[in-house]
């Protein structure tokens, strides 16, 4: 068996989660490369959906915008981002890839600002972008980061794409579409997912040599542990050629 | 309709569809020809305090010449909207342009990372910020287009881009669903760069068109920069092509690679290389306008700047990298290499 590094790890962990036949709303890197070697080993008929407008594409290399030409090269259809926000809103689209700088118990996820004061924000961030959109619509939401406890909060400074907000129901009282929410966090620690009765987060699956404690470690707040706590299967010889050989051959991010 | 929740975000613009007919009754339908230099068209309908919306998306499409000129006529004070912005907020931060933004995306370069000049301009206090999302933004360009003062729709419930926007937040009287309703943006001037136009403004644009056809048809006044002019002959032999009709726009500027750094679908990919080259630039306060004054403050035209920039040789290169086509040394090995 071939070794790996950690993005290579995350990016094919990631990959097998993507269903053959949905649809999922990517951006740029890690989620991209994901997608891409999901359709090239398990799910030749996932669609890409990019939010500038591009459908369908067959990735020839990795975007570096998510308007650029690579979004739509031998796509089934170059449209607007009405389009394919509006695929999202009326139930279209399964998965969508989001991140941030911060993230807590719930997956609620700060890309703004971090600081306690709005009017002069400590770090400004770029802010929601379709992230919120896309938090709001798609069915399930993953979030693919590395773990480490400044990005793993008991609170985040600005929720700026939702979560299970402040725990069970919550979501659909603040009127978000019921059934949507976020789904997995793939780290280069483990895999979590979320309590169905807490809406928090927990460590269900523990990628080869990480421990319970090294996440416990690693997270802001206090998470918990699946019953059927599993281990990851590392990536297959398969995974790692077409990784790197196909979907990434740059190593724009696995060699990060 | 009963008020449930409501942002304390300020609206910039009026979301009044009355006052806009007021200002589209008068707006010109004239056919004539509106071709005009870059330079021209900013110092006749780009004003102080105007609040500016800019097409593309991120590295895509973005209306470089007509921005410099905004930055080098000195334009300030100006509202802007901060849709999928990226080297658009650059630009216009290097000039601190702008006082108040309706924020959606800015500051960052996607996967290129953050503009450290757009961060210090946005946490220096300077600019009056509204959160708002990028369908949230391009919902409030459908509400004008459409002429009603909102459009209804989820995003944004439950999270602080909702407190820090401008948007209210209503029960449906059919189904009892809880609404965001976003209030319509008419920006006082557009600026979209695309494929090809005719003298009148009549606009193609190719690939994805991102938020542009509604934009043009929020705004009150209009400028296309285009890579090509063509023939109005050529618009009505395929009039399904058109993108943008002619009667929103204001004035016509032909600049070939007028999107550059950005990428233009079919015809040049993005320079990475000089983004980076700008964003190194960004981090000395003080180097950064040396390198504004060079590139865009001290150069005349945009044709200039894509001199200092490596010229045709350049333009030749990225038209390469958009088309797939393989470097030339690689190419001649990979002839050689044949039996």
């Amino acid at each position: 068996m071939k070794t790996y590094n950690r993005m290579e790890l995350m990016i094919s962990v990631a990959a097998r989660i993507l269903e053959d036949g949905r649809i999922v709303a990517v951006g740029t890197g890690a989620p991209c490369a994901a997608a891409m070697l999901a359709q090239k080993i398990h799910a030749p008929n996932l669609i890409m959906m990019f939010e500038a407008g591009g459908v369908a594409p067959i990735l020839p290399t990795m975007p570096v915008s998510v308007g650029d030409s690579r979004t739509f090269y031998k796509a089934l259809m170059a449209t607007s981002m009405r389009d394919v926000m509006a695929s999202t809103a009326r139930g279209m689209v399964d998965y969508s890839f989001l991140g941030g700088a911060q993230i807590d118990a719930y997956g609620n996820l700060n890309s703004t600002m971090i600081g306690h004061d709005y009017d002069r924000p400590k770090v400004r961030m770029p802010g929601s972008g379709g992230a919120n959109d896309l938090a709001t619509n798609c069915w399930k939401i993953l979030v693919l980061t590395l773990h480490d406890k400044r990005r793993f909060v008991e609170k985040v400074d600005f929720i700026t794409s939702p979560g299970y907000l402040n725990g069970p129901q919550a979501r659909e009282q603040a009127g978000l579409p019921p059934g949507t929410g976020p789904y997995k966090v793939i780290t280069d620690l483990g895999i979590m997912g979320y309590d169905p009765l807490t809406c928090r987060m927990r460590i269900e699956s523990i990628h080869p040599g990480m421990t319970v404690e090294q996440i416990k470690q690693n997270t802001g707040f206090e998470i918990g542990i699946a019953d059927d706590l599993i281990e990851t299967k590392p990536p297959t010889d398969l995974e790692l050629e077409i990784l790197r050989e196909q979907v990434d051959p740059l190593r724009y991010l696995i060699g990060r | 309709m009963k008020v449930l929740q409501e942002g304390i975000g300020p609206l910039f613009t009026d979301p009044d569809p009355d006052n806009a007919r007021q200002f589209f009754h008068k707006k010109s339908r004239a056919l004539v020809n509106k071709l005009m230099t870059v330079h021209d068209a900013v110092k006749k309908f780009v004003h102080d305090g105007d609040y500016l919306a800019v097409g593309g998306f991120g590295g895509v499409r973005v209306p470089t010449a007509v921005l410099h000129e905004i930055v080098r006529q000195g334009r300030k004070n100006l509202g802007f909207a901060g849709h999928t912005a990226t080297h658009d907020n650059q630009i216009l931060a290097a000039g601190e342009c702008f006082d108040r933004c309706d924020a959606a995306y800015i500051v960052g370069l996607e996967a290129r990372g953050l503009s450290p000049q757009s961060r210090r301009y946005f946490e220096s206090g300077k600019v009056k910020v509204s959160e708002w999302t990028n369908a949230g933004l391009y919902w409030r360009y459908q509400a004008a287009a459409l002429g009603v003062p909102f459009i209804p729709a989820r995003s944004m419930l439950g999270t602080d881009t909702l407190k820090y926007s401008g948007a209210k937040v209503v029960e449906c009287p059919f189904t009892g669903k809880t609404l965001v309703l976003f209030p319509a943006l008419y920006p006082d001037i557009a600026v979209v760069h695309v494929h090809e136009a005719d003298i009148y403004g009549n606009a193609r644009i190719r690939g994805t068109t991102i938020a542009d056809q509604t934009l043009v048809r929020a705004a009150k006044r209009v400028i296309v920069s285009t890579e090509r002019i063509i023939s109005t002959e050529e618009i009505r032999n395929n009039p399904d092509l058109t993108k943008i009709p002619y009667f929103t726009v204001d004035a016509v500027c032909e600049v070939p690679y007028g999107g550059y750094p950005s990428n233009m679908a079919y015809l040049y990919f993005s320079d990475e290389v000089h983004i980076q080259q700008w964003l190194e630039s960004e981090k000395d306060p003080v180097e950064h306008q040396k390198f504004i004054d060079k590139y865009i403050r001290n150069t005349k035209d945009f044709n200039e700047y894509l001199q200092l920039c490596g010229g045709l040789d350049r333009m030749v290169e990225l038209e390469r990298i958009e088309r797939l086509i393989p470097e030339p040394d690689r190419f001649v090995e990979d002839l050689e290499a044949q039996p």
